[in-house]
């Protein structure tokens, strides 16, 4: 946890020589503490309270990187756990589990489904992060090449389950050093599993049922013979028992500052349930209360779908609504005599109108107004979004240097300020549109 | 060598008030059952640091017309019985419902413009129909909301009914009825904590008690707000448990009106391949819905899909089984 800056203080030289460009050195520690300053602008701090004040910013949750190149997943470092305290900062991994006993064109089939799995939302590209593969064959020749066929196909990070280090250490032969998380030590081969995390240069789950403090033995054994970025699974399946252990080891990390369990946490919501409606639940749960990495057991998109708009929800920051800048949008090549339709700049707004006006195939022009990211009813209340902002907009945004009528059409839900719109924008017909996005290309239709 | 790990508890010092929705011949209604929400004086489901008394529990949301608007998925899992409230609510109890939400859609002055007697005739035959504890919603809007709920409460006077929504702008008036008429109103503020907490305030100066009030602070869809209402749920849950006595209310989340209005659930014509199955991608999003909100701090979640009640009630009772 970060320190305060008057711990920091206590740190510094205290003799006010300003040469850090501060009039004191406590005015400094304020800073440092603000993270608005490095610690080497002080030339004069000790080495000593150097390693102090690193060993104090390390984070109580460590971050851990699965994979390499462009689609790795980091997870962990978040630093509170409520999301109205700050925000939460990285998003779980999720992971399709697959075995080494499926045939292997069913196998291979799977990765590429996986793979290619992609939906958008709010203008920001959803997928799976990759796929855990199991030893289920217990046989370490058919884990290896299963691993290596996956490999093949895709960049995706891997999750490799096994328990034979041998089986492990021949599939992580077959990774190029890309760094799967190795799943799982536990008290009976952690030596061998930390000796593989340290020659692959890969992450580490570390595995101990029912008991946080042989979990915390554990981690900090695997800690001591090297590997750093550890992976925790407490060894909970059912949904109690998961929330209780995750919102403990969440707990101990953030407010107790408990170093040998300060990491991220792997779950599996597809093992103790054999359907997949239960399934679903499950890792919705420990989505929002605090997986790292979760592996699923089935891979269906109408359960996959809303799960990642559920995490894209959960880690969207508090404070900062996404947007889109304000502007006139071109949809479809409109010409000037194409419709003209206004909304906000709220992500989901825009993204809702945009998609159904483009999927309408007319060509139209989408006046975007700036209403703070706010949505269409929120922005109306809050004073953002108002007859007075949409006439500025139309303005601002020289609409009419670009179309050759006066006709804008404003969302149903606001049709109570077409009265004072008229008054902004003299000459314009202000013409209602339904009341939800969907019913846009319809009504388009009869736009003219 | 062993590590010792001390896990860290949180001393609450607040109690979510317990609220009782329905009353038996005894109590002066006509219910079979009643159901009893709130209670808890520890986050949702964390049983091993205070109690949690009263499980949360699941409304099913019937009208009184037949609801066009909806998605097909919910018209064909209903059939027949979305023509008749009352064998509707006889079916939504069989589905499992601890509570029949019913919502007074005809009397929406763009629609069929019921009346009054219409509304008290319509909260009659449902009361007959169904032996579980009722919530009453008025067509949502204001006066129209004032003119039903009143002859509502009126006619059905010590049924412990949940009347909704009081909202800043008509309160008083649905709070008068109650009073009168021994009812629980539902407060509904906008997403925010001191509006939820203003407006529990307000009633209960016109001296309706603390646990005659449930209050819903607005729902959003998964990907449509869900995460602001998650957030504004959790901080009124963790100021109730902190002690702040105003908003101790147990909370009242319409999931499935909002769920079912996203295209998610809405269409499957034009929607891209990889939003799935639409049956089951539909159900999902108003099960997540409703199991994200009970993180949060739900205690009554109003359902819409006949399937969603035994889903939503698994998960509660796994999330209590230890
Ligand atoms: C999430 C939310 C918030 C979030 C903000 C989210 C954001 N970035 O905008 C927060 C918590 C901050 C918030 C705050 C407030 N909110 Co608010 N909020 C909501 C909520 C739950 C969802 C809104 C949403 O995201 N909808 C999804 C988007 C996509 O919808 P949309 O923009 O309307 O777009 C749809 C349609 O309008 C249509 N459409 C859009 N553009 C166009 C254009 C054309 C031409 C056409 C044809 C169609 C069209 O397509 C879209 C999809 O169908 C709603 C209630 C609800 N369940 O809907 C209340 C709601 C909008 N909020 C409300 C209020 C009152 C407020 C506050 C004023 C409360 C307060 N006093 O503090 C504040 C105002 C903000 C401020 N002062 O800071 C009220 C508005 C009441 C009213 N009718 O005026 C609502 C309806 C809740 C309620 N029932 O009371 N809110
Ligand atoms: S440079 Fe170092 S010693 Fe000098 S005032 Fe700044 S913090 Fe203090």
């Amino acid at each position: 946890m970060g320190l305060s800056g008057l711990q920091i203080y206590k740190l510094l030289p205290k003799t006010n020589c300003k040469e850090c460009g501060f009039p004191t050195c406590l005015a400094f520690g304020m800073k440092l503490a603000a993270k608005q300053v490095e610690l080497s602008a002080c030339p004069y701090v000790s080495e000593e309270a150097k390693a102090q004040l690193a060993a104090a910013s390390v984070p109580p949750i460590r971050l851990v990187t699965i994979g390499t190149g462009d689609k790795k997943v980091e997870v962990g470092n978040e630093t509170v756990l409520f999301r109205h305290e700050k925000t939460f900062f990285h998003q779980p991994g999720l992971f399709v589990r697959l075995k080494d006993t499926l045939a292997l064109p069913e196998f291979e089939a799977a990765v590429e489904q996986v793979r290619d799995y992609s939906v958008e939302r709010v203008g920001i590209l959803l997928g799976v992060d990759g796929i855990a593969i199991e030893n289920a064959s217990g046989d370490a020749a058919t884990f290896a090449k299963y691993v290596a066929a996956a490999r093949a196909k895709m960049e995706q990070p891997f999750v490799l389950i096994a328990s034979d280090a041998t089986a492990m250490d021949r599939a992580l032969e077959q990774t190029d050093g890309s760094a799967p998380l190795i799943y799982a030590a536990t008290a009976d081969n952690w030596k061998e599993m930390a000796d593989l995390a340290t020659k692959h240069k890969a992450p580490l789950a570390v595995r101990a049922d029912g008991d946080l403090s042989a979990l915390a033995e554990l981690a900090e054994q695997v800690k001591s013979a090297g590997v750093e970025n550890i992976v925790l699974d407490p060894g909970a399946r059912k949904p109690h028992d998961t929330l209780v252990v995750l919102t403990q080891l969440r707990r101990l990390a953030l407010k107790s500052n408990f170093r040998p369990l300060g990491y991220p946490i792997v779950t599996f919501p597809g093992e103790d349930f054999e359907s997949e409606e239960d399934e679903v639940v499950l890792a919705a749960q420990h989505i929002a209360k605090y997986a790292g990495v979760i592996v699923l057991n089935h891979f269906d998109p109408a359960a996959i779908y809303p799960l990642l708009a559920l995490r894209q929800n959960i880690f969207t920051d508090p404070q900062k609504p996404i947007q889109v800048s304000p502007g006139l949008y071109e949809v479809n090549n409109p010409t000037p005599d194409s419709p003209l339709l206004v909304t906000t700049n709220f992500s989901l707004t825009y993204f809702s109108v945009a998609g159904e006006v483009e999927g309408s195939g007319k060509p139209s022009w989408l006046l975007i107004a700036d209403a703070e990211g706010m949505s269409v009813l929120t922005g109306w209340a809050a004073g953002k979004f108002d007859a007075e902002k949409i006439a500025k907009s139309v303005k601002q945004f020289d609409v009419l240097g670009k179309i050759s009528h006066k006709k804008i059409v404003i969302p149903g839900l606001v049709s109570v300020i077409s009265g004072e719109l008229e008054e902004e924008l003299p000459g314009w017909d202000i013409l209602v549109g339904p009341r939800e996005a969907i019913d846009i290309p319809t009504y388009l239709k009869t736009w003219n | 060598m062993p590590i010792a790990v001390e896990i860290p508890k949180e001393k609450w010092t607040g109690r979510i008030r317990e609220i009782t929705l329905g009353a038996t011949a005894d109590e002066g209604g006509t219910r079979k059952k009643t159901v009893t929400v709130g209670g808890e004086s520890t986050l949702p489901f964390l049983t091993f640091e205070g109690e949690i008394p009263n499980p949360p529990v699941v409304a099913l949301e019937i009208q009184d017309r037949y609801p066009d608007d909806w998605s097909t998925v919910l018209k064909d899992a209903w059939g027949d019985v979305l023509n008749d409230p009352a064998a509707w609510a006889t079916r939504a109890e069989e589905y499992g419902a601890d509570i029949i939400a019913l919502k007074l859609q005809s009397a929406h002055t763009e629609g069929d413009n019921t009346d009054a007697a219409h509304a008290v005739d319509t909260v009659k035959s449902v009361l007959a129909a169904t032996g579980l504890p009722l919530i009453v919603y008025g067509p949502g809007q204001p006066e129209k909301d004032n003119e039903v709920l009143v002859a509502v409460a009126e006619a059905t006077t010590g049924e412990r009914i949940a009347l909704g929504n009081c909202e800043d702008k008509n309160y008083r008036t649905i709070v008068a009825a109650a009073l009168a008429n021994n009812h629980l109103v539902i407060a509904k503020s906008p997403i925010d904590v001191n509006l939820a907490k203003q407006l529990n305030i307000l009633i209960s100066d016109m001296r309706l008690e603390l646990d005659r009030i449930l209050m819903d602070p607005t729902t959003g869809a998964l990907g449509y707000g869900l995460e602001y209402v998650y957030s504004v749920m959790e901080r009124l849950r963790i100021a109730g448990l902190t002690g702040d006595k105003m908003t101790q209310q147990p909370m009242i989340c319409t999931v499935g009106e909002e769920a079912w209005r996203t295209k998610e659930s809405k269409v499957n014509e034009g929607v891209p391949t990889a939003w799935g199955d639409w049956e089951r991608r539909s159900k999902n999003w108003e099960a997540l819905t409703a199991t994200t909100l009970l993180q949060s701090g739900a205690d009554i979640v109003v359902l819409r899909h006949p399937e969603s009640v035994a889903r939503v009630k698994e998960t509660v009772a796994s999330l209590l089984a230890q």
